[in-house]
């Protein structure tokens, strides 16, 4: 349990989560990122001067703007002085953005914090190659033409060839999606569970939509060159989708055996999501009715050689052994659906003896109980910019809690190189 | 008077002028008394070799001459004697022996240029409150102190040119780039770098400049044949741009021309007879009344003198109704007094689409430099919208422009009562509904205020502030300096139907329908007002504003005037046959692309008269400008205004009436009430009992008064 001053969770936002290549891919992160935390801002109709800091999660940041924070802090609707800055634990970053802020709160050193994530795949730096970087380097620094000419000398055609970052693990090279393959082949996960997997979020995310629970949290986008295109619901869920049509998919990863396709794995996305957190005497005074209290939360890693996003398997029953819970005591679980391959082999490893043991735990950490998991549906139908998946999880968990009443709450997220991590919620 | 104060060190005199009980340092007589005694002290004192003249003030240099002390003079040759004061002393300064820099951060205008452009060496600082030019033509006047010699010589005759006759400002950097400064720097170290360079040129003697201004430049201000083209076109335009109504740019080109051909004593010589002639010009002393009008409304909250309150401080603003009105006020407010602005409007496409309207006015300005890129994102992320009243609880301001509809406003107000604060102020913007019936089933009716804006917002310099009775005086003062820190010249008008603007302009533009059912030609009654000296003339005005929204403006006239102010039946037939005016691109003119075409000759049909040739303008005009006149008359005595200056600085910023003329009332004053009352008199026997002279001027007529004490 998080010990010190207990954190609040007061009110979250986000901007449409929306398939990378879409209705946002003309606006750079930091538009999106300040969007959603003005949004925040007038919806919460809190006064500026009472953020003390922002913490923002981005994983694959613009060289442009490194301290993606610092813009939103910088909106001219908060004052010039709230220091801020980004982090970066991949697909968790905007968890442990908020966990970072509640540490903050807890320890007495903020009262109030603005932390959430963003992400915009539309938007991703691609790189020179190395040779031709050189070039420009020497070439900036030459003192005469002639040493600049000379420099633009050295250059072929090859050098031209961008590069663009891969979402592959350095360690082994192995990409995301050729792990969770990996993962589906070694644990066992069939193709037809992989894609109801998929349907369950598509279908739950559809009809959050419709009752209006899932765009509650959602701040209208206003685009297009008329700026009257109004988006206020994510754009990457199918309502209309089937086993069958999920069926009919090509395995991406391995043509020929896999299991693992576009349909059961989630979009790169562009989107930002923040949340407000406050000390609990804060809001009070302030005047909130806090959607719910961060109880505890976890990080784990396993080796990145091994099953990549296996490390919600031990970041779990790592939070919920720190907020001195047991598993069945959870009325609703978030898990992040990176690819359904993963959440199924991550709900096989809390389920099971055997899987405890290898990783040495002393025992399963629960048998998962879908009425009360993923309920709005998850990534997979939702979308997943990378930097700021938490803080929607964050958001959607916390506002389902209060409309069910439910005391304890989890979200779990897998993340790049091996990571795991969880948090836990409680409403009172 | 101690005005200066020098310290010397090094050999370096620093002269600091810092004007005793004045904000802004201005060149007074008095102060050129104490120069001159000062600059022989330095010329003898031996342990000074150079002189660096600074200001004390926190954001002027020298904001320019005295100008109350203008209002003095009586005779042209006073004035010229004036002048020559001016030029002695910028000679003096020219020919000091030992180095003067000018060091410049804020206002150096008018006097304080040429004081400048003396000096041996200007450095200024890059501050954005640096504004070096020659405002004087604005005036009516012409720079008398050498500027009209000195500045060609320094920086072109085109440059030049374009700076004095427009009276333009430049900002640092463009002056460096034109040469009219020297250096730029950082305000921190001005006084260093200016000292640094009295040193410099202390030891080097002379200043070295070199600039070279390309081919065609040393052809057109270098030779004598290149500079008469340039002379001959700067005149054309100039006889375009003032219609002959303005003779002070024509008069500063002479002098330049003179100078440049002829030598500087000529120069001088010309400049000083031309500055006596136009400063005992009526042009050009009414365009100084009302530079003293506009300047007065700057310190007027609109409550009476000694009243005690403290303003609401306005951060954030919402505004609800997101069309043009809307979204104008919402980007002008940004850009200009620097708050949030939320939009609200019952659709989110309408609210996008007001705020890319907003967002244009900041986009506009990003795009012809005047706003630097980091202060339009800050200034963009001031602006936001919403389809609920979302945000609105800690608007200190709501701005209200929706549809012109009595009961859609009072909804509209109860919506927002509901929301906000009760220190908040509501502010309703409508050009003719009077703020009492828009306030009646008001909460706080106390807190709520009419503040009528001009279209285009971002351009339209004035804003009417109307207070119902109920209005509090704390509301008043706090829509008062927001609309200042708007940008707008404000006036506070009486809560009585069309206020001040509109009311004036009712029975001008009535009468021009009227007319054109006579069979007056419409280019006839445009051509005959703009050369009278409105910017547009009444017809062309009206499609402007477009032709449904001055007929519902004219029914509410109508309404509560009676049949003096019935509007003419050509709009209805307008309307009916589908012309809007400039909007849909159908009015009184054809429009194609956006641009005037010409009078649409399907009109007189549509209106079923014959345009007939044989009218003269001076009728066309007199009808015109005498109803304007009784009426401004008329309003002034019901106290619609609290004076005749706040009627006619509105007059002539809300509607465009000529500035050369002084405002409706001053022109009065000037023809004298008994002559407007006869003049009414011999038009209403021939035209109809619209013409009937009103009450207040017949009792001013019968004793002689006048509406300007002055």
């Amino acid at each position: 349990m998080i010990t010190g001053r207990r954190v609040a969770i007061v009110a979250g936002v986000r901007t449409p989560f929306a398939k990378s290549g879409t209705i946002l891919k003309d606006v750079p992160a930091v538009e999106l990122a300040r969007y959603a935390a003005k949004e925040l801002l007038y919806r919460t109709e809190i006064d500026g001067r009472e953020i003390d800091e922002v913490v923002m999660g981005q994983v694959v940041p613009s060289v442009l703007t490194p301290n993606v924070a610092r813009e939103v802090s910088l909106l001219p609707q908060l004052p010039p002085g709230v220091p801020a800055y980004t982090l970066n634990r991949a697909c968790a970053s905007a968890a442990q953005a908020i966990t970072n802020a509640a540490d903050q709160i807890a320890l007495g050193h903020a009262d109030t914090i603005l932390a959430g994530g963003v992400e915009s795949l539309s938007d991703i730096p691609i790189l020179h190659s190395r040779r031709f970087s050189r070039v420009l380097v020497e070439a900036g620094k030459a003192r005469t033409i002639g040493a600049r000419l000379a420099a633009f000398g050295r250059v072929r055609p090859r050098d031209l060839v961008p590069v663009s970052p891969a979402i592959a693990e350095p360690s082994t090279g192995e990409s995301m999606g050729q792990s969770a393959e990996k993962m589906a082949k070694e644990n066992g996960i069939p193709r037809a569970e992989q894609d109801r997997i998929a349907l369950m979020s598509h279908q739950r995310a559809a009809a959050g939509t419709a009752d209006g629970r899932l765009t509650s949290e959602i701040v209208p986008w206003l685009g297009g060159p008329g700026m009257d295109i109004v988006a206020t619901s994510d754009n990457g869920i199918r309502p209309d989708t089937s086993l069958e049509a999920l069926a009919q998919l090509k395995p991406v990863f391995d043509r020929r055996y896999g299991t693992v396709t576009a349909g059961n794995s989630s979009p790169l996305t562009d989107g930002a999501a923040v949340v407000l957190l406050m000390a609990e005497e804060k809001a009070r005074a302030l005047g909130y009715e806090p959607l719910a209290f961060i109880r505890s939360y976890a990080a784990a890693a396993v080796d990145p050689g091994w099953q990549l996003l296996m490390g919600p398997a031990l970041a779990v029953p790592k939070a919920l052994e720190r907020a001195g819970i047991g598993w069945q005591e959870l009325g609703l679980v978030e898990i992040h659906e990176a690819f359904a391959a993963q959440v199924l082999s991550n709900v096989q490893a809390w389920a099971s003896p055997a899987w405890a043991e290898r990783l040495g735990l002393p025992g399963p950490v629960g048998e998962v109980d879908w009425e009360r998991t993923n309920v709005m549906g998850g990534s997979i139908a939702i979308g997943h910019p990378f930097g700021a998946t938490g803080a929607r999880l964050v958001t959607t968990l916390a506002n389902e809690m209060r409309r069910r009443s439910v005391q304890f709450g989890l979200i779990s997220i897998c993340a790049q190189g091996g990571m795991g991590y969880a948090i836990v919620l409680e409403r009172r | 008077m101690t005005a200066f104060t020098t310290t010397v060190d090094s050999g370096l005199a620093l002269v600091t002028l810092d004007l005793p009980g004045e904000p802004v340092n201005k060149l007074t007589s008095g102060l050129i008394d104490e120069w001159e005694t000062l600059i022989e002290r330095l010329r003898g004192d031996s342990a000074v070799r150079a002189v660096v003249l600074v200001s004390g003030k926190p954001d002027s240099f020298i904001a320019g001459a005295d100008i109350e002390e203008f209002t003095r003079l009586t005779t042209a040759a006073e004035a010229e004697a004036l002048s020559r004061r001016g030029q002695d002393l910028m000679d003096r300064v020219e020919q000091f022996p030992k180095p003067i820099v000018a060091a410049i951060h804020g206002a150096c205008l008018g006097g304080g240029c040429e004081l400048a452009l003396a000096c041996h060496w200007r450095v200024a600082t890059d501050s954005p409150k640096t504004q070096i030019g020659l405002p004087e033509v604005q005036l009516g006047l012409l720079p008398g102190a050498g500027g009209c010699v000195r500045l060609p010589r320094l920086i072109g005759a085109r440059a030049a040119l374009d700076i004095i006759l427009a009276g333009k400002t430049e900002r640092a950097q463009k002056a460096l780039k034109l040469g009219l400064v020297d250096e730029v720097v950082p305000q921190s170290i001005l006084r260093q770098v200016a000292l640094a360079a009295a040193d410099r040129l202390a030891r080097e003697g002379t200043a070295r400049r070199h600039r070279s201004r390309g081919a065609a430049g040393a052809l057109l201000d270098g030779t004598p044949v290149g500079r008469r083209i340039v002379y001959r076109m700067a005149q054309k335009q100039l006889l375009k741009k003032t219609g002959g109504h303005y003779p002070a740019p024509l008069a500063a080109l002479e002098a330049v021309r003179i100078g440049l051909e002829h030598g500087p004593a000529e120069g001088f010589r010309a400049e000083r007879e031309r500055f006596g002639a136009l400063a005992v010009t009526p042009v050009s002393r009414n365009l100084v009344r009302i530079f003293f009008a506009t300047t007065a409304l700057k310190k007027d909250d609109g409550v009476p003198p000694g009243t005690e309150v403290e303003p609401l401080a306005i951060g954030r603003v919402g505004i609800v109704g997101s069309g043009f009105m809307g979204a104008a006020i919402a980007g002008t407010a940004v850009l200009n007094a620097e708050v949030e602005a939320r939009l609200k409007d019952a659709e989110l496409p309408r609210v996008g689409k007001g705020l890319k309207a907003a967002l244009g006015i900041l986009d506009e300005r990003l795009k012809r430099r005047r706003l630097p890129a980091p202060r339009h994102r800050r200034l963009a992320a001031l602006l936001s919208g919403t389809a609920d009243y979302s945000g609105f609880t800690r608007a200190d301001l709501v701005i209200e422009a929706v549809f012109e509809d009595l009961d859609v406003k009072r909804r509209v107000l109860a919506e927002v009562e509901r929301e906000i604060r009760p220190e908040a102020i509501f502010a309703t913007n409508t050009s003719t509904i009077p703020i009492r019936d828009i306030a009646a089933g008001a909460a706080r009716p106390e807190r709520v205020i009419g503040m009528h804006f001009f279209s285009p917002v971002e351009r339209m310099p004035l804003l009417e502030i109307i207070p119902s009775d109920a209005t509090d005086a704390r509301t008043v003062v706090s829509a008062v300096r927001f609309g200042r820190a708007m940008g707008k010249t404000v006036i506070v008008v009486r809560d009585h139907p069309g206020f001040w603007v509109n009311r004036i302009l009712s029975p001008y533009l009535n009468e021009a329908g009227v007319m054109i059912e006579e069979g007056v030609p419409v280019d006839l009654i445009d051509r005959t007002m703009t050369r009278w000296g409105f910017p547009v003339g009444p017809v062309a005005l009206m499609d402007e504003v477009g032709l449904d929204v001055a007929q519902k403006a004219s029914k509410v006239m109508h309404a509560a005037f009676g049949e003096r102010l019935a509007p003419p039946a050509a709009i209805g037939r307008m309307i009916e046959d589908g012309r809007l005016g400039r909007k849909n691109a159908r009015g009184f003119y054809a429009y194609h692309e956006g641009h005037k075409t010409g009078v649409d000759e399907r009109v007189y049909r549509i209106l079923g008269v014959k345009p007939l040739e044989g009218f003269a303008a001076e009728d066309v005009e007199r009808r015109l400008v005498y109803l304007m006149l009784n009426e401004a008359a008329m309003a002034c005595g019901e106290g619609v205004v609290r004076s005749a200056r706040d009627g006619d600085v509105g007059a002539i910023f809300g509607i465009g009436f000529p500035p050369f003329r002084g405002g409706p009332l001053r022109l009065i004053d000037e023809l004298t009430a008994g002559s407007v009352v006869e003049t009414l008199t011999r038009l209403q026997e021939a035209h109809g009992a619209r013409f009937a002279p009103a009450p207040a001027l017949e009792a001013m007529a019968s004793r002689g008064g006048r509406f300007h004490p002055d």
